[in-house]
């Protein structure tokens, strides 16, 4: 029997033709093994890279650590107590209640702990849809912005903070907060404009958004600061924080326009086509159909916009406002704690970090979860 | 022997009574005419297959009858109702005439069942458990029911075409329009979308097909309608229009489309 002969007719494999059992993968290309080969070690270059990488690493983060840390003053009470080599914390632990409050009264610093706490309690319904309760709550969440007012503000029995007071933490939170609740909505609003047929609304939007865009967001901050109070009358006067507030909010709003209008453009027509169809006006189709989709493609601008909204509130600090950063800044020109740059520093650069990290990492699970319903 | 034929299978069926009417209606694109000096009535129904080779005008005409596409001159009075720019008149027509387009346009972030409860719930009111009842009768009737909770992207796209019927059938429509219903669909998808609108035909449901299905044209119409760079051109008794054309440009495009 020649070699073809026995390729054609081979010996019985003991399965019917078509039903090859699966046979175990081999055992290089699966389990930690298999990963560290294609991920870490797939070529002579990459090896080179790993090897590479780690060596940094090893110079890098246990010094990090050394001095963050196992070498760290805790516990201390003034600069010359920090005698370790490490990172003198003292400067942050004294000063904690000024980086969390400003200049808030230490005795009434309970209602701004309570209001970040109901903050909690009314964003959680409106970002993820397993709450308990979350029809009841959101009702709630309609009503937060006001209970928060009262409560930061104080009147009717709660004694008067004025905002000059705030600082730290409460003023980036509050700005930050604000901010992106104002500019997704109004945001939403100026896209829709901008897409207007009505040819006066059209370009007042358009106007709206390409003078926003176009100037700094301290400009506007100067302008809500310094300018407003001279074109008001005599007498008329509102509070310096919730102009800038006003300031932060349209400023976002523009951009925030800008990302909604691509997902906007992003709806096939026939979607718009299939709606009217169906006999929903205007504003039925805008809330049913296409804004759930555009909004969805978007969800990555979005979520970029807020955060950089975010550490845009840095910039009150021009206006006189202390907001967390302005507070750090105070901290280190104070003379006790000359030097201690690095330390109040980290702290806030790690506090900054957590809620931008915290939004970012919302967007992604928000993505997967619609992408389940989304699927093609 | 054309002429009377032109009336006699409209008439068998008519009530005399018509829902849509058109009067020397002419539309423009800028400086392009697309529609020019159209004519036409439907009578309740009555099924009528629009056919004519591309950019002949025949999506913008079935367009103009929902006011998906605006028209400049002359009238199109439809159920009684004139469409004109009274954004009143214009829903009211749109949530009596239902629908079906080329590429479905089914929403893709709702299932089946939402799709097709949508409208009756947020245009008609329809309570929510009632709807749902309404949208599985359809759904049952285009032979899907088991697909409710799927989303349109995991259909196929003879599944989504059906539901696109499906969806436009709850809102309990007088009128039906199809724009081209099939022509996006691979050919073994064709005939379960045909059945079901041949189905829908023998209920009595008053429909205009844009649609190049001669089978389909043959089987259902009343009458055929052939349409080229913007007029109607001629219009007969399916047996009349396909063996014995009258105009010589019906007789061209009836030997491109059925000999190739």
């Amino acid at each position: 029997m020649s070699m073809t002969e026995a390729a054609l007719n081979p010996v019985d494999p003991g399965y019917p033709p078509g039903r090859h059992p699966d046979l175990p993968p081999p055992s290089m290309t699966v389990g930690p093994v298999g990963w560290l080969r294609k991920n870490l070690f797939s070529s002579i270059g990459n090896t080179l890279l790993t090897v590479a990488t780690l060596y940094l690493l090893w110079l890098v983060v246990p010094p990090v650590l050394d001095w963050a840390i196992f070498d760290a003053n805790f516990g201390a009470t003034s600069k010359a107590e920090c005698v370790l080599p490490g990172a003198c914390w003292a400067v942050v632990e004294v000063r904690f209640d000024q980086f969390m409050y400003g200049f808030y009264d230490a005795g009434q610093t309970w209602r701004v702990n309570l209001a970040g706490i109901l903050l909690i309690v009314a964003v959680a319904p409106l970002l993820f849809d397993k709450v308990p309760y979350r029809r009841h709550l959101v009702w709630f969440s309609l009503v937060y912005p006001f209970i928060a007012f009262w409560l930061l503000v104080g009147g009717l029995g709660l004694e008067y903070e004025p905002t000059s007071k705030w600082g730290g933490l409460l003023v980036t939170i509050v700005s930050g907060v604000v901010g992106i609740g104002a500019s997704l909505p109004i945001g939403i609003l100026l896209a829709l404009g901008r897409r207007s047929k009505l040819p006066v609304l059209r370009m007042a939007c358009i106007g709206f958004i390409e003078f926003v865009r176009g100037v700094p967001l301290i400009t506007i901050l100067f302008m809500s600061s310094v300018m407003l109070p001279l074109f008001l009358p005599e007498g008329v006067t509102f509070d310096k924080f919730l102009r800038a507030l006003i300031g932060v909010a349209l400023f976002a709003s523009a951009y925030m326009a800008e990302v909604v209008r691509g997902g906007l453009q992003a709806i096939p027509k026939g979607q718009y086509e299939a709606a009217m169809a169906l006999g929903l006006g205007y504003w039925r189709a805008m809330y049913l159909i296409i804004l759930p989709q555009a909004l969805r493609i978007v969800i990555p601008g979005i979520v970029n916009t807020f955060i950089g909204l975010f550490k845009d509130t840095t910039l009150l600090l021009i206006i006189g406002i202390f907001d967390l950063l302005g507070i750090a800044r105070a901290a280190v020109s104070d003379a006790n704690w000359l030097g201690l740059h690095t330390e109040t520093y980290v702290f806030v650069g790690l506090i900054f970090f957590i809620c931008c990290f915290g939004m970012s990492r919302y967007s992604l699970y928000l993505e997967k979860k619609l992408r389940v319903g989304h699927r093609r | 022997m054309a002429e009377s034929s032109v009336a006699t299978p409209a008439a068998e069926k008519a009530s005399g009574d018509p829902v849509i009417q058109i009067r020397a209606m002419h539309k423009w694109y800028g400086q392009f005419h697309v529609l020019k000096n159209i004519n036409l009535d439907v009578v309740r129904g009555e099924r009528i297959v629009i056919c004519g080779p591309s950019g002949s005008g025949k999506s913008t005409l079935i367009r103009c009858i929902n006011r998906l596409e605006e028209y400049q001159q002359g009238q199109i009075v439809v159920d009684g109702v004139l469409l004109n720019d009274n954004l009143r008149n214009i829903a009211e027509i749109r949530s009596e005439v239902g629908m079906v387009f080329q590429h479905f346009n089914l929403f893709p972030h709702l299932t089946v069942l939402e799709n097709c409860t949508l409208a009756p719930i947020w245009v008609r009111k329809t309570p929510k458990k009632e709807a749902e009842e309404t949208a599985l009768h359809y759904l049952t009737r285009v032979k899907i029911p088991d697909q409710a909770n799927k989303y349109p992207g995991q259909l196929s796209g003879g599944q989504q075409q059906r539901v696109a019927i499906a969806r436009s059938l709850c809102m309990n429509p007088k009128i039906m329009l199809f724009d081209e219903p099939t022509s996006a669909l691979d050919p073994e998808m064709i005939a379960e979308v045909l059945d079901v609108m041949v189905n829908l035909a023998e209920s009595g449901m008053t429909m205009v097909c844009v649609t190049h299905e001669m089978g389909f044209a043959r089987r259902v119409a009343h009458r055929v309608i052939f349409m080229d760079r913007g007029e109607i051109i001629e219009q007969n008794s399916p047996e009349e229009f396909f063996n014995n054309p009258q105009s010589d440009r019906t007789k061209l495009f009836l030997s491109q489309i059925l000999h190739n």
